[in-house]
């Protein structure tokens, strides 16, 4: 018997990068102006998938919320094995905090088959470790939080072990599961060449409008939107049309998403700018140290 | 939700780690007593247990509670998830407090997110610091008063984000171990005792748990005077061993960066910092630290901190009473030799200034 997974992935910011001219005054980040790169515990969550997949049977489906260029995160999905990549991408679930963005994804998940959903433990963004949890709550799965191994999965019964940072437990539940996975839980797969080679073509609806929008911007209207569905069309025909859904598409009520839908708001937004610290300053040397650690002394901070 | 409301009072989960009170709960009611005094409402502790909640509760009121909410039922033996956010919606719904705090532990961060989810309610993770102030929503004329300032670094360490909710209440907010002060019990406190009956019947937990162990820290950094921390400009998990030999002598205990513990260098119960542990010694010493926010969130109320860094633009120097800029490879070896023989003019050179009649011979 195999078990429908459906991993829930994200697109961040590169978060040793960031400087104050990719904040907004509205205190959101400017994502487009960053680096992206797949949220690593992601990528265990997504290899937990494709471990019980193997193991198991099944399907393995991936689901991002972002920008249409988070489609990156699904191509990388796809070149490690997912089966299926869905994008929910809507202008209208902009600033969604956590609450809103679970809500958003748990809409999607609703309308795809999942036995056990995967998130990895926190995005290195947002760092909140939240959506997984609340996700967990609207879908009405049993949460399984710091999940570190697999132990047993059999006739639908998941046997796990958890890693609490002060300790372990063994849990079993049955399915449905949703589960947040640690860094420490595996080590993910990394792309296979055939796949890579197929699946770079993939691109979801708004890349090919986007890549129309530059090639033919001469064209009128018409002409850009039947050249946009023949290629989507073609690319459906080779299973390389990443599924594109809007807040629409998943029956999501707009008072639940975005700024609107998120009880958590910016205040303010605090560069750190940091003055020269008013430190003594004491050289590298033999005579420098020594009267550094005299000083620590006679205060009675050390000795 | 419940309604947005001025007299609700502040909560704190507190959180009981094999019979005892974790420290993060009691440091939680320590600033949740300034909040609820300068809100002019009572501080709540909700407290869920098997049995023998009247114990734990007097000790509660004696850190500044003055109502425990006490739920008793087999179920809440052992934490999981259904069953203990189960019994806080029912307490949030019945009583309506303003702000609920959790400590953000493993069981907060896996209880505080589903209760916040069940009641479509704000929280904010991992804040370093929590005030009340008043708020005007962009494009708003109405000003929004007395409300949770929550406060965490956010975006790799770049910005400090105050972050408010002022229409899904409660607010609700995770706050790490040793950020806030613990507060000094006082033995003639006493607080009132609320008991609540959890819905409990027919309700089966679905997940069972077949067996758990707690492993015991490799360190207490909240204890230690002083603190020798590397972080990656240490370089190599081989060099981190003077970081241990300089904690050594000097009897202290040995931190560490997030980025020294991604590196693995050094175990993450090493950790100093936003994720990590806070800490408050007489002396810090950062190693080859650059200092992002999250790290000097962590540190920066040493008593005294000392900076060994080679870039003397590093954000760590902004914090540092004491700074060398130097390679640690090289300070610390020096270091360690001033500290073994208690600094003695004749043995390491002359000193920068002249002596003074009393030093040399001090301490050691």
């Amino acid at each position: 018997m195999g078990y429908h997974c459906v991993v829930c992935v994200k697109q961040v910011p590169d978060t040793k990068g960031i400087t104050g001219e990719a904040m907004r005054d509205d205190g959101t980040v400017n994502r487009a102006a960053l680096p992206a790169i797949f949220n690593p515990e992601d990528l265990n969550a997504l290899e937990m998938a494709l471990a019980i997949r193997d193991g198991h049977g099944g399907t393995v489906t991936v689901v991002t919320m972002g920008l249409p260029k988070a489609s990156d995160v699904l191509r990388e999905s796809l070149f490690r094995g997912a089966d299926r990549a869905v994008l929910i991408t809507d202008r209208r679930a902009a600033g969604s905090d956590t609450l809103a963005t679970s809500y958003i994804l748990a809409c999607t998940v609703r309308r795809l088959e999942a036995d056990i959903v995967l998130c990895g433990r926190q995005a290195i963004d947002g760092d909140t470790a939240q959506v997984g949890p609340q996700l967990a709550e609207k879908l009405s799965f049993t949460l399984v939080t710091y999940l570190e191994q697999l132990l047993e999965l059999r006739n639908r019964t998941l046997r796990a072990r958890r890693n609490l940072g002060h300790g372990w437990e063994i849990v079993e539940t049955e399915l449905p599961v949703l589960a947040t996975v640690l860094d420490s839980a595996n080590t993910p797969r990394p792309p296979a060449a055939r796949r890579v080679m197929k699946f770079k073509k993939a691109r979801c609806r708004s890349e090919v409008e986007q890549a129309i929008g530059r090639e033919l911007a001469a064209a009128s209207d018409d002409e850009r939107a039947a050249e946009s569905a023949r290629r989507c069309s073609a690319l459906a025909g080779r299973g390389l049309l990443i599924e594109q859904w809007n807040l629409d598409d998943i029956g999501a009520d707009l008072a639940w998403c975005g700024f609107k839908g998120s009880p958590t708001k910016v205040h303010r937004v605090q560069s750190i700018v940091l003055a020269g610290g008013a430190y003594r300053e004491y050289p590298a040397s033999d005579p420098g140290v020594a009267q550094l650690v005299r000083e620590l002394i006679e205060d009675h901070t050390i000795g | 939700m419940i309604e947005v409301n001025r007299r609700g009072e502040v909560w704190v989960f507190v959180e009981q780690e094999g019979g005892a009170l974790a420290e993060v709960s009691l440091e939680l009611l320590g600033k949740g007593r300034e909040l609820a005094d300068t809100l002019g409402v009572p501080l709540g502790a909700v407290l869920l247990t098997v049995a023998d909640g009247e114990t734990t509760a007097t000790r509660l009121g004696q850190y500044g509670a003055d109502k425990i909410y006490l739920v008793e039922h087999d179920l809440l033996r052992h934490y999981q998830t259904a069953a203990y956010a189960r019994a806080v919606c029912e307490l949030v719904t019945a009583w309506s407090p303003q702000v609920v705090l959790y400590g953000a532990t493993a069981l907060g961060r896996d209880l505080a997110p589903t209760v916040a989810s069940a009641l479509r309610c704000g929280l904010t993770a991992d804040c370093t610091d929590l005030q009340i102030g008043d708020h005007t929503p962009p494009g708003s004329k109405e000003l929004q008063k007395n409300l949770l300032l929550q406060i965490r670094p956010a975006f790799g360490g770049s910005i400090i984000a105050t972050i408010v909710n002022y229409d899904r209440w409660p607010q609700m907010a995770t706050v790490r171990e040793g950020v806030m002060v613990m507060p000094q019990p006082d033995g003639r406190r006493r607080a009132v005792l609320v008991r609540h009956a959890a819905a409990f019947d027919g309700f089966r937990p679905p997940l069972a748990i077949l067996e758990s162990e707690r492993r015991p820290k490799k360190v207490n950094l909240k204890a230690a005077r002083v603190i020798v921390a590397g972080g990656a400009g240490v370089g190599d998990k081989a060099s981190f061993r003077l970081i241990w030999e300089l904690a050594n002598c000097l009897g202290g205990a040995v931190g560490a960066s997030r980025a020294a513990i991604d590196l693995g260098f050094v175990d993450k119960d090493h950790q100093v910092g936003q994720t990590g542990t806070t800490v408050r010694p007489a002396l810090y010493i950062a190693c080859g630290i650059s200092g992002a926010v999250q790290h000097r969130a962590g540190m920066e109320e040493s008593a005294k901190i000392l900076a060994i860094n080679t870039d003397p633009s590093a954000p760590i120097f902004a914090v540092a009473h004491y700074g060398i800029v130097g390679d640690l490879r090289v300070v610390i070896p020096k270091l360690i030799r001033a500290v073994r023989s208690g600094a003695k003019a004749e043995e390491l050179g002359e000193p920068l200034a002249p002596p003074a009649a009393e030093a040399g011979g001090a301490g050691g």
